[in-house]
């Protein structure tokens, strides 16, 4: 796993995967995504070589683009990849604590977060929030909607709903 | 009847255009059958298209009414099916046979029309929504030789997406 950093700039993913398809890696999947005035990059790589080698590989990208890179080794093979079935989306007025109410309130009700993704809007005197999460609900998403339910009151919006797959 | 093999992506087979069913004879019944003892076999398919076992032939088969709170017509066999009316559309997540161990958010028509005939040749007419519109549109597709990889949407752009604008 591989763990990308820096100020975001244009022609950071060719760079970096031009390096990685030359050192002979194969990439998995990935998350590439712009953070406030960061460009983050997590990947899954596959590389014959060692941790040194692929850093010794990378380095002349890392360096002209002012990237800080993490190396974690993790366990190979092919993803098996749980649907999710439930989709929380929350938003309002922006205060702390909004992301840690929501994810513990499900999480003892059974989620299991695959995919969270939370945002700042509105402007700088009145900001909000934009929490997305997708997962697996254990408990089943009645169960989710109600421990979340009392979050309401407190000038948020809550919205659970079922993510039906059809598969065909 | 046995369980056909599933083609799987990249196969180019599952690129071709299926012709229409000329003869409504006891080939055609077998054919049927085995068809949908594969789509039994597949994990939590609601429908299966022959195209998808190889079988070049523009059948479908479509039951959603295992589910909960799901519009349905119970259990179809389409032949030669057309969709003839579109009306609205729905963001909506799915999944494949032919494409495992991936499910990709896919733009569909909220409601159709949709004509066809029986597995006797029958004609069949039908006005569906929703899940089971879903499915057609998925299957139907198979039939053109296009997956729903064809037609995949931003995971990212789900939010508030879900209501129908007509």
């Amino acid at each position: 796993m591989l763990t990308l950093v820096g100020k975001d700039q244009p022609g950071i993913v060719a760079k970096v995967t031009s390096a990685l398809f030359a050192a002979g890696c194969n990439l998995g999947e990935t998350s590439m995504i712009r953070l406030g005035d960061n460009f983050t990059v997590m990947m899954l790589v596959q590389s014959a070589d060692g941790d040194t080698q692929l850093r010794e590989a990378l380095a002349p990208v890392l360096k002209a683009l002012s990237l800080v890179l993490h190396v974690d080794p993790v366990e190979a093979g092919m993803h098996k990849r749980p649907v999710p079935d439930v989709c929380i989306l929350v938003h309002g007025a922006d205060r702390t604590g909004i992301v840690s109410q929501v994810t513990s309130y499900a999480a003892d009700a059974g989620l299991n977060i695959l995919d969270l993704e939370s945002d700042v809007g509105g402007t700088e005197a009145e900001p909000i929030y934009i929490l997305q999460i997708e997962g697996v609900a254990a408990q089943g998403v009645d169960a989710i909607r109600n421990a979340l339910t009392p979050l309401q009151a407190d000038g948020v919006k809550v919205e659970v709903r079922p993510i039906e797959t059809m598969i065909g | 009847m046995s369980v056909l093999d599933i083609l799987v992506y990249p196969d180019e087979r599952l690129r071709q255009l299926s012709g229409p069913v000329t003869a409504f004879d006891g080939a055609l019944q077998g054919k049927i059958d085995s068809l949908e003892e594969t789509r039994l076999a597949g994990p939590g398919a609601v429908g299966i298209a022959a195209p998808q076992t190889g079988w070049f032939e523009r059948v479908l088969i479509v039951d959603v009414s295992g589910r909960k709170k799901t519009a349905s017509h119970g259990h179809l066999i389409l032949v030669n099916p057309e969709i003839t009316e579109w009306e609205g559309y729905a963001m909506g997540r799915e999944g494949c046979l032919s494409v495992p161990d991936y499910t990709g958010n896919v733009v569909r028509a909220e409601k159709i029309h949709l004509d066809g005939l029986d597995r006797d040749g029958n004609p069949l007419s039908f006005d569906m929504e929703g899940f089971e519109a879903r499915a057609i549109q998925h299957e139907l597709d198979h039939l053109d030789g296009l997956l729903f990889l064809d037609r995949l949407v931003s995971r990212r752009q789900d939010l508030f997406q879900r209501k129908n604008y007509k």
